[in-house]
């Protein structure tokens, strides 16, 4: 990936990024105003937050919902709406995290 | 078919890190498209909130190929790749598979990319258009578009004294679509991602080209709270605002029946860009909606059949 500082023969011609979803280094999670709380004992394993996550921020470990990528997560809180109700494994906090550093 | 488990399990081409807004539906329905391309994947994205937020330089969100271009020639750009492709391969110097997508919001699709998407059609490029329509110019700060509902408070039809939102109805793009002849040419939402997966597939597998319409909320242009986006196109679906429908060699099928058709209204109420309607002056026009709604369902059913 092109770095701070990098002369103009360091840049890939035209312009281009040769490294794929390089994105993913990039920390979204100091957007957030409200923090999604995973609760593992209560989750049914259904899968709606990481489908409906705009993020990919729904950790998946060994085929299993693991929790929230907090590097990367808004706050949107679509995964605690969509989270069926009798489970109700995600819910929603104040983040009270320092910005821009603990995400 | 598989279950979310199993698409979980399969690598993701739309990686985290992307700038699109919280809440914003696009990155959701580009998740679950992709999560469907089995074979290695080209995209090119009409000028848009998806294109500029997910290739912010030197970053992409993009874990295949992506091809810049202009706002307009999205399925230009595509039809040139693919035609490229086939070219490499009857030369023998390609081997494999691959699909190709290209994208673009509703302001590079049924407005200023219509011309390109209809060569691309006419020509048959094996080539899979994506429009992720949230109904304005989101990118540019919420003008009105032709797929813009109407009555929808816009920053060029703005609600007051002297206007109640836009005007004109929504275009029928699908119609438009339709009429090309294509293999394959579907409606989606992803509050439905069966539904949506099932047509992702039957697309990118139709041999010519075909075209997903699919419904993506921008928080800030609807104006209502993040955590409604898949809610709200739920609603879109349920209340017939947003019918589901695939239209397969030209043979049109809706795809999911809502059990109860709920009032537009409750579409219409969660969203604040349509707030004004609700007053005692625009009452009349919340009854008009209805009966478009009502008829454009009517004459869908009418078009599809019983359901079987």
């Amino acid at each position: 990936m092109v770095r701070e500082g990098a002369g103009w023969r360091d840049i890939p011609r035209g312009g281009l990024i040769l490294s794929p979803g390089n994105a993913a280094r990039y920390v979204t999670g100091d957007w957030r105003t409200f923090r999604p709380t995973w609760h593992p004992e209560r989750c049914i394993q259904c899968f709606l937050c990481w489908v409906y996550c705009p993020d990919a921020a729904i950790e998946v470990k060994d085929g299993k919902v693991a929790g929230v990528d907090y590097k990367h997560c808004k706050g949107c809180g679509i995964c605690a709406t969509e989270c069926p109700d009798k489970a109700h494994a995600l819910t929603m906090e104040r983040d009270e995290g320092e910005r821009g550093v603990e995400v | 078919m598989a279950s979310l488990r199993e698409m979980a399990a399969a690598p993701q081409l739309f990686a985290p890190g992307h700038r699109m807004c919280a809440g914003c539906g696009a990155p959701v329905v580009m998740r679950q498209v992709l999560s469907v391309a089995k074979k290695p994947v080209v995209v090119s994205c009409a000028t848009g909130c998806l294109e500029v937020a997910t290739t912010i330089y030197p970053y992409t969100a993009w874990r295949c190929s992506f091809i810049h271009n202009a706002f307009e020639n999205s399925a230009a750009t595509m039809s040139g790749v693919e035609a490229a492709y086939r070219s490499l391969k009857r030369q023998g110097k390609l081997k494999g598979e691959m699909l190709f997508l290209a994208v673009g919001g509703d302001g590079g699709t049924y407005d200023i990319g219509l011309q390109s998407l209809s060569g691309m059609l006419e020509r048959g490029h094996r080539v899979v258009y994506l429009c992720y329509d949230n109904g304005a110019y989101m990118n540019t700060g919420i003008q009105r578009s032709s797929a813009t509902p109407r009555g929808a408070d816009t920053t060029t039809t703005p609600a007051g004294t002297e206007s109640a939102g836009k005007r004109q109805p929504r275009k029928d793009l699908l119609a438009i679509v339709a009429a090309h002849h294509i293999p394959y040419a579907a409606q989606g939402s992803p509050s439905h991602w069966r539904d949506l997966t099932r047509k992702a597939e039957k697309a990118f597998e139709a041999g010519g080209p075909a075209f997903l319409n699919l419904l993506a909320p921008c928080p800030r242009g609807w104006r209502y709270d993040t955590a409604q986006t898949i809610e709200l196109t739920r609603l879109a679906v349920e209340t017939c605002f947003w019918p589901l429908l695939e239209i397969e060699h030209g043979r049109c099928k809706i795809t999911y029946r809502p059990k109860q058709k709920k009032p537009l209204t409750d579409f219409l109420k969660a969203q604040g860009r349509f707030k004004h309607l609700f007053k005692d002056e625009n009452k009349h026009l919340l009854e008009e909606l209805q009966n478009e709604v009502d008829d454009n369902w009517k004459d869908l059913e009418s078009r599809c059949g019983e359901p079987g």
